[in-house]
């Protein structure tokens, strides 16, 4: 995969340009997506910067988690164990080695990736499957989950708070509070995360992978190491999913176990991905962004509602009451979501 | 669950196994075995007999609870290959339905049952025939959303409506009596002697009645069952009702032992879930026995590690059942 230009200027002795091929064709569009989201801080009133800055570590953990369970097929209800993982790990550098978040994110992805393969290992060695897997990954996540809360090493319920430091600093990730410097390290990460899940596809371990999705005892059959491809692409989507979590404790200056670990976690990695359509390379993108704003109108509806729905003031649960509904009717109306519905009829 | 191979054939399993399993008292025996080590060495560890006989007690009693709504789960598994995610959620709703009447009416809190059992009898029947018929056959992932966005929805919905401070059922004349050394609240006797019992009907209703065993027919094998003239949609509604109303039995027997949240639900969908599997998925009476087992697990834990850490041996348990026997404990190994 060494053609990743994105668009190759097409040599003066050709007559005619050669037509793009699937992976760079999408990697173009992706440039251009990246370039118009750049100046959007500067434009967007602060607290809109800050949905978007949510929206793009929703998207951070909805690719991961599409590379696993969408074009792997294996429905990872646990991604939250990743995400916690990196969380953590990039916390813990930082707070007890004052090691900078960028390499704790590094050894997140990591250990993410890691305990990925060592749960993926076990769980493809006894051969589960379907719900069987689903509810596993769910057991690893929650176990880690209460092992953080009962360990001194992790600061048990309490957590990680991350030290402020005086000036901003690229280094250390740290800005001030409305800084657009925060939507641009998390631009960069989103973009190459995308990025890199469009190149997964298109290289030949992605044509294995989707192969065994598809058919695993055909894809056996014919020589492919099963086994070690699935490795890979619990790995890849581990660490990309460990990098939503370092990226969200150096935003929100905190992790605990719940918000690292807890179940609701993993549902966020899922939902965007079920509603932009699983499996498709644009699906986590158009989902994040639906579920990043919904998000921010619920909480807007509920600090100042609308005089009809007063009682609803100060109120949790809205924002998840609106993504259940809308969760619900896209799996029962449009079952390949947004995207994947789009692209069926343009086929047509 | 069509694309699974651990998937058992699901008619043998919601009875008890019948063919002579030699297996299958080894088994037994093994885990009786392992929970007499697990008690001896407890009562080793904290150097107190009492402690450690009242655990025993209060997990036997709160398991037949966890099996109860076991029952409902494996249930709707055997028959639907639903994996219900909202059950733990439609438990909720159960409990919240049972406190809003003792409030509203003061009656007591056991005379709920009435009420909250047809009514999560209808919401079951009715979240079926909306949301659930039509998918069946299509891929399990989006049975597990849909249940997945339903659980979120009402418990939610729940918090939205009711707010998140805990709510408490008072039994009225709640009395604590010793058994055998230990002290034992009557309002756990209690519920666990209404699981039991209501347990034993769904059995009773499962194996000698003629919707029994149109149920056992469908899950056995769905096409033929249509074949021999059962409606299969409408007892894929009926199971899916029963098995919700099994949530809403155990929510109102279980209302004096827990303080209610809209998140409560939770705790016990896991807990329900790991006894399905333990059980076998499916395996009605695999779930009364998985349950009582769980409830002891979780009792032990508690005195091996603390307060905070019940459900860590709960899910030690489940990683090593879904890995070495996911059949289930009992269940027998097919293909």
């Amino acid at each position: 995969m060494s053609a990743i230009t994105i668009a190759g200027p097409a040599g003066a002795e050709k007559v005619k340009a050669p037509p793009l091929r699937p992976q760079n064709r999408q990697l173009a569009i992706l440039a251009v997506l990246v370039l118009i989201a750049i100046p959007l801080p500067l434009i967007l009133p602060a607290a809109q910067g800050a949905v978007a800055v949510r929206i793009l570590i929703f998207l951070l953990m909805a690719v991961g988690w599409n590379i696993m369970s969408g074009f792997g097929g294996m429905f990872s209800f646990g991604h939250a164990a990743y995400f916690g993982l990196g969380a953590y790990t990039s916390a813990y550098l930082l707070v007890k080695h004052n090691v900078s978040p960028w390499i704790g994110m590094l050894a997140g992805m990591a250990v993410a990736a890691a305990a990925a393969v060592l749960i993926g290992y076990f769980s493809f060695r006894y051969k589960l499957q379907g719900a069987y897997f689903a509810l596993a990954t769910f057991a690893f996540a929650e176990m880690l989950r209460l092992v953080v809360t009962s360990s001194e090493f992790a600061n048990k319920a309490v957590g990680f708070s991350v030290p402020l430091i005086p000036d901003s600093s690229l280094w250390m990730i740290q800005f001030p509070a409305d800084s657009p410097a925060y939507f641009w390290v998390a631009l960069v990460l989103a973009g190459a995360a995308v990025a890199i899940s469009i190149v997964f596809l298109h290289s030949r371990a992605g044509k294995y992978v989707t192969a065994i999705r598809d058919d695993e005892l055909a894809a056996a059959s014919l020589g492919t190491p099963v086994m070690r491809h699935k490795l890979m692409t619990v790995a890849l989507s581990a660490a990309i999913t460990a990098v939503a979590g370092a990226f969200y404790t150096q935003y929100y200056l905190f992790v605990n176990p719940e918000l690292g670990f807890g179940s609701s976690v993993s549902i966020q990695a899922i939902v965007p991905v079920v509603i932009g359509g699983i499996g498709t390379v644009w699906g986590p993108v158009v989902g994040a962004i639906i579920v990043g704003a919904l998000n921010d109108v619920t909480a807007t509806m509920l600090r100042t509602p609308p005089e009809f729905l007063s009682f609803l003031q100060g109120r949790s649960g809205l924002d998840v009451v609106l993504y259940a509904v809308l969760l619900i009717l896209i799996v029962r109306l449009l079952p390949k979501g947004i995207v994947g519905t789009i692209a069926a009829r343009w086929r047509r | 669950m069509t694309n699974t191979t651990q998937g058992a054939p699901l008619a043998p399993e919601i009875s008890p196994p019948q063919k002579k399993d030699r297996g299958f008292l080894g088994r037994a025996g093994v885990v009786g075995v392992v929970l007499v080590v697990a008690i001896v060495v407890a009562l080793l560890q904290s150097g107190s007999g009492l402690v450690v006989w009242q655990s025993v007690v209060t997990g036997v009693l709160t398991g037949g609870l966890y099996g109860l709504i076991a029952m409902g789960l494996t249930l709707i598994f055997g028959v639907l290959d639903i994996v219900n995610f909202a059950h733990g959620a439609l438990l909720a709703v159960a409990m919240f339905i049972s406190f809003g009447m003792i409030s509203a009416t003061g009656m007591h809190p056991y005379l709920t049952l009435v009420v909250a059992i047809p009514a999560l009898f209808l919401i079951g029947a009715a979240v079926h025939r909306g949301l659930l018929s039509g998918t069946g056959g299509k891929s399990l992932e989006n049975q597990l959303l849909i249940t997945l966005g339903l659980s979120l929805l009402l418990e939610n919905g729940l918090l939205m409506f009711f707010g998140a401070e805990p709510k408490t059922i008072a039994l009225p004349g709640d009395f604590q009596f010793p058994l055998l050394g230990a002290v034992v609240a009557g309002s756990r006797l209690y519920a666990f002697l209404g699981a039991i019992l209501l347990g034993a009907l769904l059995f009773w209703l499962l194996r000698r009645t003629r919707l029994g065993t149109a149920i056992r027919a469908v899950a056995a094998n769905g096409p033929g069952a249509e074949l021999v003239g059962i409606n299969v949609r409408r007892i894929h509604t009926l199971t899916f009702a029963i098995g919700t109303a099994c949530a809403g039995a155990a929510a109102a027997l279980a209302g004096p032992l827990v303080t209610v949240t809209p998140t409560l639900g939770e705790q016990f969908n896991i807990t329900a879930f790991v006894v399905v599997v333990l059980g076998g998925m499916g395996n009605v009476v695999g779930a009364l026995v998985g349950g009582l087992l769980i409830g002891l697990v979780e009792q032990l834990t508690t005195i091996y590690l603390g307060g905070q850490s019940s459900l860590l041996g709960v899910f030690v348990v489940f990683i090593l059942v879904l890995f070495l026997r996911p059949q289930g404990l009992f269940g027998r190994k097919t293909a």
